[in-house]
């Protein structure tokens, strides 16, 4: 039996659904055009007043906001509220360059861990299920989104937060988790080690909700015979809140997106141009109910494809598939961001050529990123000591950066393959 | 009195030793002494050669790091305890040897052993001081 958080919205009609969005862009455009001076001005630019956007159809002439607007506003620049009015922040992994800082009210709150909570029920939690959620805590959206999920469903919530795998199973076997929240890729690190250990009998998990970084159908299938359970995707972002913006129900064939609070839209990323429904291309949200931090037609760079068929579940909220690339270059390894561009300032700080690669792969279900460096003669020593310094220097650099770690390999000077004079910078050999 | 080293980056993948010694093979460069440093990724090749500048503007030329550095090679009797005394007399006086190794073959009972230090004249006073020899180049085929 299907399950529902917000029955009477998930399963609203097409028209209720596009009555909703229209009012609440219109009164969202408003809010920002009033209180956020950055988007103003770009609204102005293109000549354009709030009552020029008199509902959904009139989105396409918004600007656009991207990952640099985010930079050049930082910290304050796109906050909609007096600072007084919010009570939390969240924020992306990643540096100072290229740090998001997202602000909430009580109210901004309230309605993410609605969109969480539907995501668990959609999974087939109830007030009955222990909520095991092992995602970071902190300022990683994560944890605390599943967590005010999982309360607002009223399940026995364990803030488990991430590491240490020990403590993981063992009050995952004496409290009897039932649901599983964490990134897949860790689902699949548990999954071994509940194996490794003959613990299979004693787990009574049912389900998992599993996000923050791509992963395949055969992972899914992968985790699910290992674990007996029903694994579901999650989408979200920290700009548009964090996770919940878009959850699988039990058909498992792609995430229905909150459509109550944000806006979906595909476009070109070359052009810009809105694609047509079924079309690939790169994902772009409008919050229309958020108060604190409201993006409109924020570029997610995802690539992905929406579609309004009917579902099985009942649920009339359109449905994106896995994101299937992205149109920067933006890599995301174990859960974070990564930049080619933020391992390009390291390598050039710390003295070495701006030539390097990054390898990429996927070593029993865990990330694995490697920078290939090639040696200068200025590095170079004949003291092998001094040279292993070095490259203990760069890591703990790289690591300061991207926030996990990277191995290094030092290589011989021109062996990093140049196609037509272009260096290939990314090798990422996940299937995914 | 030094000697001159070669010192070579060596990425960790086969060929790359072939590579080298093969170089020098074809320019009739001969080594007089190998020694090889590495972690699981790569290495620092070691070489004592009979024609230092010639060697490294060759491997230079096709693309090598490398780096030159004035050692010592020090004369160290080839009975027991040879070496033990000469590291005797160098420890206490405090001289931090980086790394060492072995040349090829002995003359007069005598091994040569290359020492890296920081300080050749300091470590060259002192072995003469308590009368240990040092190896020319000349004596190692060096020109």
């Amino acid at each position: 039996m299907e399950r529902y958080y917000q029955k009477e919205i998930e399963t609203a009609s097409r028209e209720q659904i596009l009555a909703w969005q229209n009012e609440r862009l219109v009164k969202q455009v408003h809010h920002v055009w009033d209180n956020v001076p950055y988007y103003r001005a770009k609204m102005e630019e293109k000549g354009l007043v709030p009552e020029d956007i008199k509902g959904v159809e009139d989105l396409h002439k918004l600007p656009f906001l991207t990952k640099d607007d985010l930079r050049e506003a930082y910290p304050y620049g796109l906050l909609a509220k007096p600072l007084k009015d919010c009570v939390r922040i969240q924020s992306t992994s990643g540096t100072t360059g290229r740090r998001v800082v997202a602000f909430y009210t009580q109210h901004d709150i309230d309605l993410w861990e609605d969109c969480c909570a539907r995501a668990i029920m959609a999974a087939g939690g109830t007030s009955g299920d222990v909520c095991h959620v092992c995602y970071g805590y902190g300022l990683f959206t994560g944890g605390p989104g599943l967590n005010g999920g999982s309360h607002k469903v009223g399940c026995l919530t364990l803030p488990m937060s991430s590491g240490n795998t020990d403590r993981q199973l063992q009050f995952m076997v004496d409290l009897e988790a039932t649901i599983l929240c964490c990134t897949p890729s860790y689902a699949a690190y548990l999954a071994e080690s509940i194996h490794e250990r003959g613990l299979r009998d004693k787990i009574k998990l049912k389900a998992g909700i599993f996000g923050a970084e791509a992963w395949s159908e055969e992972m899914r299938q992968d985790i699910q015979n290992k674990l007996g359970i029903k694994a579901y995707d999650i989408y979200g972002l920290t700009e548009t809140s964090g996770p919940g913006v878009a959850f699988e129900c039990s058909e498992q064939t792609g995430m229905h997106i909150n459509e109550d609070h944000f806006i979906a839209e595909i476009i070109d990323p070359d052009t810009g141009e809105v694609l047509p429904e079924g079309s690939k291309g790169e994902l772009v949200f409008t919050a229309i109910t958020k108060e604190a931090f409201p993006l409109l037609r924020y570029r997610t760079r995802d690539i992905c494809i929406l579609t309004r068929e009917k579902c099985s579940c009942g649920r009339t909220h359109v449905k994106m598939s896995k994101p299937m690339g992205r149109s920067d270059d933006m890599l995301i390894v174990k859960g974070v961001n990564v930049f080619p561009s933020q391992i390009e300032t390291v390598l050039l700080e710390q003295g070495y050529p701006a030539n390097y690669q990054i390898i990429v792969d996927r070593v029993k279900n865990s990330d694995t990123i490697e920078v290939m460096v090639e040696m200068t003669a200025e590095n170079f020593s004949d003291n092998l000591g001094r040279i292993t310094e070095m490259e203990k220097s760069l890591v703990s650099a790289l690591k300061a950066m991207l926030g996990i770690y990277a191995k290094v390999r030092l290589v011989a000077p021109k062996s990093i393959t140049r196609s037509e004079g272009k260096a290939v910078r990314v090798i990422d050999k996940r299937k995914i | 009195m030094t000697i001159p080293q070669i010192s070579v980056f060596l990425e960790n993948k086969a060929g790359q030793l072939a590579d080298i010694t093969g170089i020098l093979s074809d320019n009739q460069v001969n080594m007089r002494a190998i020694n090889i440093a590495e972690t699981a990724d790569y290495g620092v090749l070691r070489l004592i050669v009979d024609d230092a500048s010639k060697a490294s503007s060759i491997l230079l030329e096709q693309g090598f790091i490398l780096t030159m550095t004035p050692v010592v090679g020090v004369a160290v009797p080839d009975t027991p305890g040879g070496l033990s005394k000469v590291l005797g007399v160098i420890s206490r006086e405090e001289i931090d040897v980086e790394y060492m190794y072995s040349v090829f073959g002995q003359k007069d009972g005598q091994a040569c052993m290359i020492f890296r230090v920081a300080d050749t004249d300091a470590l060259t006073a002192l072995l003469e001081k308590n009368g240990i020899g040092t190896i020319a180049g000349a004596d190692l085929g060096i020109h």
